[in-house]
């Protein structure tokens, strides 16, 4: 049943290094923000709060074409980074990554906020006064004890990134072996006559990634939260 | 020692305070919510007074007028929590060693054993914070404050979350510390400054109400004045 064509595999390898790559290059930006959110008073954080969940609201084709406005080829930040650094994005699995990284970007951002607000600052004045400075506070303190919202964060913005279909389709395209994620694939075969057996064997492999996902996060979540109470 | 002139508004409720102090243990004693937490806030820059200066040991670390407000963490203030406030995360020894890492010191294992020796906290090294009975806990937020070397040692009702019977415990370990380095004691009960303080600051309602030694807590405990 489960024998793959190569071109599936490739599918398959595609949609994790897309999903795996947005969620690591969004965590750093993720984990700014849902400190900026949770520990800090400033003009405009109604509105970073709003731009941040819009693509969780809008649909997926907007945020898509909007990227594709944007970061294409001819669009101002697209043109301006190929131009300076050589990075595109446009029809590349890169561009993939970002699309997917910016509709996981609110899912990652909601539950470390949620985990940071939830430090106890006493906690943090304490390493204050124990000579850290603000940094090494954030370091030592607040985010080791905010580690289970962030290993929740990833799970879920890596989930959000492998099942990620139209914001991606509309800024990047359907391209076997450069942007043919899963999802796409899954699409494309339904599309064929013949190709429901492709699909239901994608189909279960996305069940069994999502799985395994869940179920690692489950276990480092409860290994985090076992080194506060003290084993 | 120290030399605290500072003023600060809480809402309805204001602090006014002034008062110097020699090495040894000084108490700040008086009622509940008469402002000594908020005070010792005060000294370890965690809460910034809307008036006044603080010197430590000949060192300014806030002047309004002089627009000085050293942060906490350039403080090297030892501060004892009245609920001690162990990093949860770390074992106690981590605990122990955090201050001496952030501020810079290098490792000295004689100076960490004589500390953990005096606090009978050996036992405990390799035990994580909530294990720990809520006397062990305050030895080792003491030992902790310590070892970072302070220049003054803050203590604030350090004894206020323990019944009866561990204060017993914890009070012989505190009159060790006496040559160890000067102490701000904050509490409300004078029957454990008698036995720690060499003098006091009596506060009420924000106030310094009186400045001597040890017959200033004969009267009552201050929730009684």
């Amino acid at each position: 049943m489960l024998d793959l064509t190569p071109d599936e595999w490739m599918a398959i390898r595609l949609s994790l290094r897309i999903a795996l790559v947005a969620t690591v290059v969004a965590l750093p930006f993720g984990v700014a923000v849902a400190w900026l959110l949770a520990r800090k008073e400033f003009w405009g954080k109604a509105l970073l709060d709003g731009v941040i969940h819009l693509p969780l609201v809008l649909p997926p084709v907007v945020t898509g074409y909007l990227l594709l406005i944007s970061f294409g080829r001819r669009g101002p930040i697209g043109a301006f980074l190929s131009e300076h650094f050589g990075i595109v994005f446009s029809f590349r699995w890169t561009g993939a990554a970002l699309a997917c990284g910016i509709m996981g970007f609110p899912l990652l951002v909601r539950p470390i906020r949620l985990a940071i607000e939830a430090v106890d600052r006493r906690l943090e004045q304490a390493a204050a006064t124990l000579g850290a400075n603000r940094l090494r506070v954030f370091a030592t303190v607040t985010l080791p004890l905010a580690l289970p919202g962030l290993i929740a964060g990833c799970v879920l913005c890596f989930a959000k990134a492998l099942g990620e279909f139209g914001a991606t389709i509309t800024f990047v395209a359907n391209i076997p072996g450069e942007t043919q994620t899963i999802s796409a694939a899954i699409y494309t075969f339904t599309q064929n006559p013949g190709g429901d057996a492709a699909a239901l064997r994608l189909v279960l492999v996305a069940i069994a990634i999502s799985l395994v996902a869940l179920v690692l996060s489950e276990w480092l979540a409860r290994r985090a939260g076992m080194r506060f109470h003290g084993e | 020692m120290l030399a605290v002139d500072v003023e600060k508004r809480l809402g309805q409720f204001s602090i006014a305070v002034r008062f110097e102090t020699e090495a040894g243990v000084t108490a700040l004693f008086g009622p509940s919510g008469a402002g000594k937490t908020s005070l010792v806030n005060m000294i370890a820059g965690l809460v910034e007074p809307d008036r006044g200066r603080i010197m430590i040991a000949g060192a300014v670390v806030f002047d309004s007028q002089g627009r000085i407000n050293v942060p906490t963490h350039q403080r090297r203030i030892g501060y004892v929590f009245q609920e001690g406030r162990l990093f949860p995360h770390l074992s106690v020894a981590a605990n122990l060693d955090y201050g001496r890492r952030m501020s810079g010191l290098t490792a000295d294992p004689a100076e960490t054993k004589r500390i953990v020796d005096l606090l009978d906290i050996g036992h405990l090294v390799d035990r994580r914070p909530g294990k720990l009975s809520g006397g062990e806990r305050q030895r080792v937020a003491v030992g902790r404050a310590l070892l970072m070397r302070p220049r003054l040692l803050l203590l604030d009702e350090p004894l206020a979350a323990l019944d009866a019977a561990r204060k017993r415990e914890i009070l012989p370990y505190l009159e060790r510390l006496r040559d160890e380095v000067p102490m701000v004691y904050v509490s409300h009960h004078a029957g454990e400054l008698r036995r720690v303080a060499t003098s006091v600051v009596r506060i009420e309602a924000g106030r310094v109400s009186a400045i001597g030694g040890k017959e200033l807590l004969e009267e009552a405990d201050a929730d009684a004045l």
